[in-house]
């Protein structure tokens, strides 16, 4: 079994995490609410309440690698049943943004899905559905993603050939770049 | 009785939920509430925005809240949960005198001028109301025994939704029994339905997909209702994928709560996209004497 080092907390992560999410997590008492309502905890390999308690200790490495953090759906059960109305799922959110900022993606086909998500919203101001299913399989090499669900979806012709094109989508990649460039800019000052 | 709003219908209204979005217009129509669409709205940024980061994901949606002061709509509506969210959630970073330029500074464009947002459900049952709902229906639903399924973010976080009991949720309940249904007491309202986790983790949708169509069944039910086309999109499209995965054979239709009222109005079959769903309603619909 792993342990993890209780006399070196990372304290700037900790820190990192209050600021980034506007949550006191030192206020967590670990209750353990948050854990029996969300529904992910099977998938989990870290209970959203260790997950907080690995936040209060300094662990960074422990809760960046973690799987949980890319299973979480932000399904708000956490927030909504936390006795000292701590954003849980915002905190899991600020851990996904710190995990990809590190570079740390456990869950890869997670991450998969968003960026293609993200890049069809980029490219068409809209999302396009084939395109993002087909920029999934492209990034994944998962070929067979849903082809079982052709029979029943073919024939109720919703999917779009084409993408829906909106006149300004230049404005909505240029907040993507903007986006970027404000990260960029931030490494390196 | 005379409404008028914004619309932001969202992206999968013209593609995988395309009949929410044809019901939706088609009730509210019904109903004297006018919904004019955003001109040239764009994508909030749905799940994997937020995820990224959040003032990228705020920048997004607030190109629609202030498209639509623009075009003069105060007050926008949506019948996407998923969207309502990221829209809600925008409004609150742009009300904020501190975060708001971190907005701007991404969209390239003041944001002062903003409609607010509510879901389209909301609508009708704060504005219309059940007694206008019950004195509207010319079609009950008697016979039909539904049950209710929320998701997880129509009402939720409370702070931000303010509508609605955020674990036992009504409003949908209450417009189904205005319109002559009986409604099952359903005690999964709000749980997870393994959202936007169909394509990359399958397992995630087949357990807990799985759960609510266990549930559905041994109530008895014989159609569950959706407010969400995530939620209707697992249960429905994927309900053979989640049958496969856990060795069941449910064959329960899932309707979105505007395709049920908008019959119990009087609307055709056709009129409220019925034969978009997967899962077929009509024998049931018919044996209830609906259709």
């Amino acid at each position: 079994m792993e342990t993890i080092p209780l006399n070196s907390p990372d304290k700037e992560f900790i820190r990192e995490v209050q600021e980034r999410s506007g949550q006191n997590v030192l206020s967590c008492y670990q209750c353990g609410n948050c854990t029996a309502g969300c529904p992910y905890n099977f998938a989990y390999d870290l209970s959203v309440s260790r997950i907080m308690r690995l936040v209060q200790l300094g662990q960074r490495e422990a809760v960046l690698k973690s799987h949980s953090i890319w299973l979480c759906a932000t399904c708000q059960s956490c927030t909504t049943r936390c006795p000292n109305s701590i954003d849980v799922a915002k905190i899991m959110d600020v851990l996904r943004h710190m995990a990809r900022e590190a570079g740390y993606a456990t869950e890869r086909n997670v991450k998969a899905f968003g960026d293609a998500f993200l890049e069809s919203v980029e490219k068409h101001g809209r999302v396009y559905e084939l395109g993002v299913t087909a920029s999934y399989i492209r990034k994944t090499g998962r070929f067979w993603t849903d082809v079982d669900l052709a029979p029943a979806m073919l024939p109720k012709n919703k999917l779009s050939i084409k993408p829906h094109e909106v006149r300004g989508k230049e404005h909505v990649s240029a907040i993507f770049k903007r986006f970027r460039e404000r990260d960029t800019a931030k490494e390196n000052s | 009785m005379s409404i008028s709003v914004g619309y932001y219908p969202g992206c999968s209204g013209s593609g995988t939920s395309v009949e929410y979005d044809k019901s939706t217009r088609a009730v509210c129509k019904k109903l004297g509430i006018e919904l004019n669409e955003i001109d040239d709205w764009s994508c909030c940024g749905s799940t994997p925005a937020h995820t990224v980061d959040h003032t990228l994901s705020a920048a997004l949606s607030a190109r629609n809240l202030v498209l639509a002061a623009k075009q003069g709509q105060e007050e926008v509506v949506t019948p996407c949960p998923s969207c309502l969210a990221n829209l809600r959630t925008a409004s609150r970073k742009i009300e904020d005198e501190n975060y708001r330029p971190k907005v701007e500074a991404l969209l390239d464009e003041p944001c002062d001028e903003a409609a607010s947002v509510a879901s389209t459900l909301q609508l009708i049952v704060e504005r219309v109301g059940m007694d206008a709902i019950k004195k509207a229906v010319v079609k009950p639903l008697k016979d039909l025994n539904v049950a209710c399924y929320y998701g997880c973010i129509m009402n939720r976080p409370p702070e931000l939704m303010q509508f609605d009991d955020p674990e036992n949720p009504m409003a949908m309940d209450d417009i189904m029994e205005a319109c002559g249904a009986t409604v099952l007491p359903f005690p999964l309202k709000v749980e997870c339905c393994g959202a936007a986790a169909g394509m990359p983790k399958k397992n995630i949708v087949a357990e807990l997909s799985g759960r609510l169509l266990d549930v559905a069944e041994s109530l008895n039910t014989e159609i569950i209702v959706t407010a969400c086309p995530l939620c209707q999109m697992n249960l429905d499209l994927r309900q053979g994928q989640v049958n496969r995965a856990n060795g069941t054979r449910y064959d329960i239709p899932v309707v979105y709560f505007t395709q049920l009222l908008g019959l119990a109005l009087g609307l055709s079959a056709e009129e409220v996209g019925l034969s978009k769903l997967v899962v077929d309603p009509t024998p049931r619909l018919r044996f209830a004497g609906v259709l």
